[in-house]
């Protein structure tokens, strides 16, 4: 194979595998460089996931973990945004995960024992298919801030993970999402492991007042950028399995 | 610079669970469809059926009780093509306590010039991006394999081990024996 049909990963743009200041790097990042390969089939297919596989409030955080008649509390908010490629061509029918903790910034989950109260009505559990067009989009709830141990007085600022796949395992990516104007991104480890102020930004959410509806639900804006595909390559790469 | 430059990664934290292996999180599904990549085997296959458990180390030798691992392999045949039998891909959080994730797949059939292998992504706490390796099998022969000759004389760290019914892969993050991550 001459040419790649994923574009290379700029590895200098994505946060490097040890931060000192973010401590849980210490003893999980190779100290070895990665191993550059060109790709192969296994690395240019992935799993598919259809609309089929999604129940029907799985976009739908205020409702899909609340009891009939009663919904989840907190600022109540749609995140949408596109799922691009760096062609900015639409990445299209691929699952997006998303998880985040509730409104007091307190997770659902066996291993989270912050003081903030849980939310009978929050799962923090949400997933969606990108459009044909590469829009995606999921209703939820703001998450509140919260402290994690880092050896020292560490808050992360509210954010949403998110996990995305694409045509091939290469484009797999996980990555999380702020809101415009926290004071907590400047001051987050996490955040500041990316080396490149224009890199956060990308991940910076903007308040949407278009896609906002009237006394009901404000709209953030963020887009989804997955490696490139050289497109003639990928399709003739991809013929014939 | 383009502004489709790729979104950088960030961890996955500790709480991945919630929204890749909700089962795991102790998350019980209320409004929500099945979890994904938890079986990858369905109804009687033509395969041969094996376990794969995969531990990963950290620099102390500690496992990371709170990974994502992914696997994405070929099926018997040597294609990516999925079955209503087989999925290829598979996603099993570690287990909370020991961290040891098990897999019950079926041993992948070779590529045209590659010997057998898996892809396995991690993903955790404390991992800025997450990281893509090859587990291949001892009973193969893999001399001729490229991503074995590249990783040169690291390459025994891409290969498990033989533990009835079927594999055990030992990934470490750090230290002398650290496995083989790749950038492809
Ligand atoms: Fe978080």
């Amino acid at each position: 194979m001459t040419k790649n049909p994923f574009s290379p990963r700029d590895l200098q743009w994505h946060p490097p595998a040890l931060h000192h200041d973010y401590r849980s790097t210490h003893l999980r990042a190779p100290q070895h460089k990665l191993l550059h390969m060109p790709q192969t089939e296994t690395e240019l297919t992935g799993p598919t996931f259809g609309q089929n596989d999604l129940g029907p409030l799985d976009d739908d955080l205020i409702l899909n973990y609340a009891t009939d008649g009663q919904m989840a509390q907190g600022p109540r908010i749609i995140v949408h945004g596109k799922l691009l490629d760096e062609n900015g061509r639409a990445v299209a029918g691929k699952l997006i995960e998303v998880w985040q903790a509730n409104a007091s910034g307190r997770y659902r989950h066996v291993n989270d024992g912050y003081l903030a109260p849980l939310d009978d009505n929050f799962g923090g559990c949400g997933r969606c298919l990108s459009g044909a067009d590469g829009s995606y989009s999921f209703r939820t709830i703001l998450p509140g801030p919260y402290p994690w141990p880092n050896g020292g007085n560490d808050w992360r600022p509210a954010h949403i993970h998110f996990s995305v796949f694409g045509d091939g395992f290469a484009q797999r990516l996980i990555t999380q999402m702020y809101f415009e104007g926290d004071p907590h991104i400047k001051l987050c480890p996490i955040v500041q492991s990316i080396p490149d102020e224009t890199a956060i930004d990308r991940l910076v959410a903007r308040l949407d007042m278009d896609k906002t509806i009237p006394m009901d639900i404000r709209a953030y804006r963020f887009d989804i950028v997955l490696r490139g595909r050289n497109a003639t390559l990928f399709e003739n790469q991809m013929e014939g399995r | 610079m383009s502004d489709f430059k790729e979104s950088p990664s960030q961890t996955a934290g500790p709480y991945v669970h919630i929204g890749c292996a909700p089962q795991t999180a102790g998350l019980e599904q209320r409004g929500m469809g099945a979890p994904f990549g938890h079986k990858m085997i369905a109804g009687v296959t033509p395969g041969h059926e094996m376990t794969l458990d995969i531990t990963v180390l950290d620099g102390e030798g500690a496992p990371v009780k709170d990974a994502l691992i992914e696997i994405w392999q070929a099926g018997p045949e040597g294609s990516y093509a999925p079955t209503a039998q087989f999925s290829n891909w598979g996603r099993q959080a570690a287990d909370l306590t020991t961290g040891q994730a098990r897999f019950q797949t079926l041993k992948p059939g070779a590529l045209k010039g590659q010997a057998p292998h898996v892809l396995v992504w991690i993903a955790a706490r404390g991992i800025n991006l997450a990281l893509t390796s090859r587990i291949y099998f001892p009973d193969e022969n893999n001399a001729s394999d490229p991503f074995m000759i590249a990783a040169g004389d690291r390459a025994e760290t891409l290969v498990a081990a033989k533990a009835e019914p079927g594999y055990t892969h030992v990934i470490r993050l750090q230290g002398p024996k650290e496995t083989v991550f790749f950038d492809v």
